[in-house]
């Protein structure tokens, strides 16, 4: 176990509950998790088995009940609105599983978007964003909209856009369920080749399949977290 | 984000939905169109009116009598005499003025009969194009003269000229001694059908004796409010103290009472316009509050990504901003475009104003900035995740 310092996502003791007409449902409940730089780990669980709600509370788009959460070693849990979209533009990428572009700008504008709430300069901006969409090998599509790429592409068009404002993680979230098996898995190699490039992914799956090609593997169960295997050290060896 | 980035996206996100924004600016539009419209052919009228007061001089006041008992009228030494009792006095006229048939030859024509004095031309400044105006002496040997108008000299004469011919007026013969230049209409009527003669032979072509009408010429400006109490000190004196006998008119209260008129009347169409403009603001709003809800999936993007509260505030509000800028442009366009056609098609002055086109421009951004306010808001204020887990 490295020093939490180092560790880029260190969450421990998390609860979350919602009221629902007078019953409190526990979606997290005393979660610990520990992400290292250059992890690639999935999360795997059920639906209904809180994976959702631990997807937004580490992409901090959701606020805990209870509990630290330290991103990049800061303490996000309890910080405001404006403060978590800040760090949300400039700490995470997230890829989520409709792609979720916006299908009136173009491929380089969706990419480009990020860049301009962090308010970067147009050329710089602009530059960015080629180099991300050249990384996933869509330079040729720069000026076409969504609806003009396939489903693959445009998942790949959203990880550039991920990529993008260079964020330390990259948070996925079913990024291959709305893809068929083929382009899934190229979508996956792209993964894992920008894990191999040094960036930290959380994935977030109910597919068994698509989690075995993540380096370390985590179930969720009713709110509970608990590491497949015992450990990452003992999954890297069995898988 | 900077503004004109935002500027960009808004207009993008209006430009992709062509028909339903033009749906949305046309009350903005219609709005701005009557205010340019309106105002400028209400300017042009007033304009044209205030230009054709001021031509009588603004230094002109009118009396007029009403008389008392059996006196209806004033005699004209009277009258004339008023010039050296008050102060201030540069011309004074006194006129009776009888619409009658005026023959010459077998032509037969009505026109304003005007008994009146040697003052009368340099008073309501009338020119003589040929020969001479009516003098004092006329009036002293009850000359019967005629100085004609341009129309009742091409009417009755043709081409010929009037000048040593005789008329008849209602059968007495008098000569015309000059023509005078034409002048144009007035609110009054023409000023050019006319003919003119020594007070004291109309008296007598009447049968009626004095005047019920005096036109006097201040000599300055300042001397108006002066001029105004002497001549109502002369008169209360002549009349034995009845006020209501006699009333005296001053041009520039006619030209005051007319701005007021003209500027409750540009109030009633502000009013009207804002009217109109509130009700396009309501439609903006509503089609911004429908695009929230079309687009929260979109919020939720962006606000994953990093948009702040701000951010999205200042979108939704930049985007109902330019839409209804863009409708206050368009109605600008539109209002200018209108005038100048009815101007046209019904020979109406128009006068536009830099002032109601800035105005109204600035407002209809101004009610995109107040009715963007409310759903701008509510797009801010979405939860990110409830956002982006929309349908």
């Amino acid at each position: 176990m490295k020093a939490a310092s180092e560790s880029l996502i260190r969450i421990s003791k998390l609860s979350k509950t919602y009221k629902m007409g007078g019953e409190t449902l526990k979606a997290l409940d005393d979660v610990t998790l520990t992400v290292d730089q250059g992890d690639f780990i999935a999360i795997i669980g059920p639906s209904g088995s809180g994976k959702s709600t631990l997807m937004n509370v580490i992409g901090c788009l959701d606020a805990p009940s209870s509990g630290e959460y330290w991103l990049d070693g800061e303490e996000v849990s309890r910080l405001r609105e404006n403060k978590l979209a800040e760090i949300r533009n400039r700490k995470i990428g997230f890829i989520f599983q409709g792609f979720n572009l916006l299908s009136r700008l173009s491929a380089i504008e969706n990419v480009e978007l990020p860049l301009i709430y962090r308010g970067v300069p147009a050329k710089q901006r602009r530059e960015q964003a080629v180099e991300a969409l050249t990384k996933v090998g869509l330079e040729e599509r720069i000026h076409h909209r969504p609806s003009e790429l396939s489903g693959g592409q445009q998942q790949r068009v959203a990880i550039a856009r991920a990529l993008a404002g260079n964020p330390p993680i990259l948070l996925a979230d079913e990024p291959t369920g709305a893809l068929d098996t083929k382009t899934g898995k190229e979508v996956m190699g792209y993964m894992k080749e920008l894990n191999a490039l040094g960036h930290t992914i959380v994935l977030i799956t109910h597919d068994p399949v698509i989690s075995q090609q993540a380096k370390r593997v985590v179930r969720i169960m009713d709110g509970k977290l608990n590491e497949e295997g015992g450990g990452r050290n003992e999954l890297l060896t069995s898988g | 984000m900077n503004f004109l980035q935002a500027v960009k996206m808004a207009l993008k996100s209006i430009l992709s939905n062509k028909l339903r924004s033009l749906l949305t600016m046309l009350g903005i539009i219609i709005g701005v169109t009557a205010v340019i419209a309106l105002v400028a052919l209400g300017q042009g009228a007033t304009k044209s009116v205030t230009a054709n007061l001021e031509s009588l001089g603004t230094n002109l006041l009118t009396v007029n009598i009403v008389g008392r008992g059996s006196t209806s009228t004033l005699k004209i030494t009277d009258a004339v005499a008023f010039a050296d009792k008050v102060k201030g006095i540069q011309y004074i006229a006194p006129t009776s003025t009888q619409s009658t048939s005026v023959k010459y030859g077998t032509t037969t024509k009505t026109v304003s009969v005007i008994g009146t004095n040697a003052d009368y031309a340099p008073l309501r400044d009338y020119k003589v194009a040929s020969g001479r105006f009516l003098a004092q002496i006329d009036l002293d040997v009850y000359q019967k003269v005629a100085v004609i108008g341009a129309t009742t000299a091409t009417d009755l004469f043709g081409f010929a000229d009037p000048l040593g011919e005789y008329i008849l007026i209602q059968g007495t013969r008098y000569k015309v001694v000059g023509v005078l230049e034409a002048k144009g209409s007035s609110t009054t009527g023409s000023n050019d059908e006319v003919v003119m003669i020594p007070q004291t032979s109309a008296e007598r072509l009447f049968k009626s004796i004095g005047v019920r009408t005096i036109y006097v010429q201040v000599a300055t400006t300042d001397q108006i409010d002066s001029v105004v109490a002497g001549l109502e000190t002369e008169l209360s004196a002549h009349f034995r103290g009845n006020t209501d006998s006699y009333r005296v008119f001053n041009q520039s209260d006619a030209l005051s009472t007319l701005s007021s008129v003209t500027s409750t009347l540009t109030l009633a169409l502000a009013g009207i316009a804002g009217i109109s403009l509130l009700v396009g603001g309501i439609g903006i709003m509503n089609i911004m509050l429908v695009s929230v809800t079309e687009r929260t999936r979109e919020i939720g993007i962006r606000k994953a990504i990093g948009a702040k509260r701000r951010d999205i505030l200042i979108q939704f509000l930049i985007e109902s901003m330019v839409l209804s800028g863009l409708g206050g442009l368009l109605g600008i366009g539109i209002g200018i475009g209108a005038a100048q056609g009815a101007s046209s098609a019904f020979k109406m002055d128009i006068a536009f104003s830099l002032n109601v086109i800035i105005i109204a421009f600035v407002f209809s951004v101004a009610i995109g900035v107040l009715f963007g306010m409310f759903p701008a808001n509510k797009a801010a204020k979405l939860k990110p995740i409830d956002a982006l887990r929309f349908e």
